[in-house]
């Protein structure tokens, strides 16, 4: 494989009319032509133009990442598309729900663990906790991973949000 | 009724609606879900209907219709079966890049979602094999949404539309909406206007080749009849090769000097050898589909590429460009002609003498060459004489899909667009005959004609019953070889020559067929009668199915060979290159 056609990870914004079929359109595009879905979150953003905004992370090489780009965009309800790991610096957040059961020094530990990734407890019990924790992906996936030892019980994850740096939109 | 009531129902102000859309005529099948609006369509005489057989057909023949006149074909049906039927069709206008609108009908809105009867997920069906779709909801949004519904299937790169429509918005009452002009979407705005920049670096590169060539296809034929003309004007002040994709035949005129014929997976040897060794390509409404391109890494390796295209996500998905451009094909003809005229630029004739001796010499291997005898009627000869008589009518050709569908593409000519219609994409055996009947509605003096097998034309048969309702006086020009020819070419070439389910058992007789349906039937199987039968098919204001008996071994050729580069094509029966390998043998 030649280096252009290595994979890489890519972080798409998306604007689109938020009205009903539009996510199955976006997800029936990358399953109908074999594109990855490595993250997708959805909501709505802009309540008076009825805007939604997806954002999407997805793997391919440089040739697929493009198809990607221009098949989004061809979706009539789509306004923008944006590439924002080629478009500049951005920063890219998740956050995620961990719920740990236990008691005594792995209860104690995980406490301390959570204080280090400044993940907030927002629900107690005297043998379960359950955590918020947010930042970029690695830093969840690792927080995820160190609870994994002391009594993990459920985790959910909204996938990732990301915005470009500085005053311009997207 | 009082002043402040609204007027009109939603199937009357859906029919209004059409009628804004200066659309003349609708092909569609009533049922439960639709019977609002064929209530609305029995009371006024502005729009035409044709009562079609089988919804696959109905759309099909919108295609037709859409094709041969540049409208926006229009499909009516109801819901469940209706719409599942009309699925084929869609697909295939989608694949083709189609201008269609589809309306199907719903099941009520406070049953849907139920398991109602007739009920299915029409926008969840069509939703990947349309370009868009709709579920209209109140009926305060149908005329809206039906406006909207013309401009996308008829905008950019054209394509099919549904509208799914619950019965109980066709039965509402609201105020009818008329249609803003000019219309702005508030998302939808494709690109036709071409980067000047981009036309200037083009230009360039074109005027500096050596081994040039035009490869042009369906984008060409849909920006309408004056792209034709400037895409001739500007390959004759070149003085360069051409040569179209299947669905590109007519944007240039066939019988010119510059035109190497159709390329391809049944190409001639000329134009994909041409395509082969260029260096400068320029793609204009084409898109590097696999039946052209054979091998992809092999694919035309020392040529710079342009490529002019309305749709983005046509552009690098499948073959690296070196210079796109996006925009209408029309306009972008338009700017380069502009510009090359301004530049007054100079082609390098030296280089260009060469390329064209190099040309002539692979003209000169004749691909297309087959030998007739006097005892059994060979499917090209028959072609050739077909195109002999009908040349110097207004005809218009639609095919099926298979060997029939090649040699139609090699045989006849093509001067102008919009007079030839067949499944490039989808490949739809069934698509020509009701594709004819569109095309007969449009055009109701001209001579149209579908060129079939006998396998692909049984898969929509029923349509004879609509012509004849009809008397729509379409040709159905059979090229009868008793086998799914190309299935049967495959299996000679790929698999052992072992004749799985190819051979096509107790086939109608196709004569009495005809006459069943109130068509007239003829028939010959002798190259002596050949010419008198196509005459008197001329002749005959009515429907015809001619059953031409031809040989049964004929092989397609030229063919390269699913996996192949181009160079590596098959010229003839004597002419096996090496066996095709196990990466070809998965390719279709």
């Amino acid at each position: 494989m030649s280096p252009a056609e290595a994979t890489s990870s890519h972080t798409i914004a998306v604007l689109v009319d938020n009205e009903p079929g539009i996510l199955a359109r976006v997800v029936g595009l990358f399953s109908g032509r074999g594109y990855n879905i490595e993250s997708l979150t959805v909501a709505q953003t802009d309540a008076k133009q009825n805007l939604s905004r997806i954002t999407i992370v997805t793997s391919g090489t440089p040739m697929v990442i493009e198809q990607i780009k221009a098949q989004l965009d061809r979706l009539v309800p789509v306004h923008r598309v944006h590439d924002l790991t080629i478009e500049g610096p951005h920063i890219e957040r998740e956050l995620a729900l961990v719920k740990v059961k236990g008691t005594g020094e792995k209860r104690v530990e995980a406490l301390r663990l959570a204080d280090v990734f400044r993940a907030k407890v927002i629900d107690a019990k005297t043998d379960s906790f359950v955590f918020e924790v947010t930042g970029t992906s690695d830093k969840v996936q690792t927080f995820v991973s160190l609870m994994s030892a002391l009594g993990l019980v459920d985790v959910g994850r909204t996938g990732v949000v990301a915005m470009t740096r500085g005053g311009e939109a997207f | 009724m009082t002043a402040e009531e609204p007027a009109t129902t939603g199937a009357d102000l859906l029919v209004k609606a059409l009628i804004d859309e200066e659309v003349e005529v609708v092909f569609g099948y009533p049922g439960g879900a639709v019977l609002p609006i064929y209530d609305s369509l029995f009371k006024q005489n502005r729009l035409r209907h044709i009562l079609v057989r089988h919804e696959q057909a109905a759309v099909h023949a919108a295609e037709g219709y859409a094709r041969s006149t540049g409208k926006v074909g229009v499909v009516l049906v109801t819901s469940g079966p209706g719409a599942t039927n009309a699925v084929t069709g869609l697909t295939d206008a989608l694949m083709d890049s189609v201008p269609v609108v589809c309306l199907t009908g719903q099941v009520p809105t406070h049953l849907i979602g139920n398991d109602a009867f007739q009920e299915a997920d029409t926008t969840g069906i069509t939703r990947p094999c349309t370009k868009h779709n709709y579920l209209v909801k109140a009926v305060g949004d149908l005329a809206r949404t039906v406006h909207e519904a013309f401009y996308v299937a008829r905008s950019g790169r054209p394509g099919p539309v549904v509208i799914d429509l619950p019965k109980d918005v066709l039965m509402n009452k609201h105020d009818y909406e008329p249609p803003k002009k000019p219309v702005q979407h508030k998302s939808y705005r494709p690109q036709t206007k071409p980067d000047p920049k981009k036309i200037d670096e083009a230009i360039e590169l074109i005027a500096k080749a050596k081994r040039p060539v035009f490869y042009t296809g369906g984008g060409v034929v849909n920006s309408g009849p004056k792209a034709s003309k400037l895409l001739t004007q500007f390959v004759r002040m070149t003085g360069y090769p051409i040569t179209n994709t299947l669905m590109g035949l007519g944007s240039f005129p066939a019988s010119d000097k510059q035109f190497l014929g159709m390329l391809g997976m049944h190409g001639t040897y000329e134009a994909n050898l041409a395509m082969y060794q260029c260096d400068v390509m320029i793609n204009i409404g084409a898109r590097f589909d696999d039946r052209i391109t054979g091998k992809i890494a092999e694919f035309s390796p020392r040529s710079k590429k342009i490529h002019v295209d309305i749709d983005p996500s046509s552009i690098n998905k499948n073959v690296r460009i070196d210079l796109p451009i996006v925009g209408d094909a029309g306009l972008v003809l338009e700017e380069m002609i502009k510009v090359w005229k301004a530049k007054q630029l100079k082609t390098d004739l030296k280089a260009l003498k060469a390329w064209w001796a190099q040309i002539e010499e692979w003209r000169g291997r004749n691909c297309l060459a087959y030998k007739q005898g006097k005892e059994t009627i060979k499917p090209q000869y028959a072609l050739e004489r077909l195109y002999h008589h009908i040349k110097d009518r207004d005809h218009y050709i639609t095919t099926e899909v298979g060997q029939h569908q090649m040699w139609a593409a090699q045989f006849l000519k093509f001067e102008q667009p919009n007079h030839w219609m067949t499944s490039g994409g989808l490949g739809t055996m069934g698509y020509g005959f009701p594709a004819a009947m569109g095309v007969q509605v449009a055009h109701p003096d001209a001579l149209v004609i579908d060129v079939a097998g006998e396998a692909s034309i049984m898969m929509n048969i029923q349509e004879l019953s609509t012509v004849a309702q009809y008397r729509l006086p379409v040709k159905i020009f059979i090229l009868n070889n008793q086998y799914m020819g190309m299935v049967r070419q495959w299996q000679e070439l790929l698999h052992g020559g072992r004749y799985s389910e190819s051979y096509m058992e107790s086939l109608p007789d196709f004569v009495r067929l005809a006459e069943a349906f109130g068509a007239v039937g003829l028939r010959t199987d002798k190259p002596s009668d050949l010419d008198g039968v196509i005459e008197e098919m001329i002749k005959i204001k009515k429907p015809v199915i001619v059953d031409v008996g031809v040989d049964k071994a004929e092989n397609c050729f030229p063919m390269i060979p699913a996996g192949a580069a181009h160079y590596e094509m098959l010229l003839g029966p004597d002419d096996r290159a090496k066996p095709v390998s196990e990466e070809g043998m998965v390719l279709v």
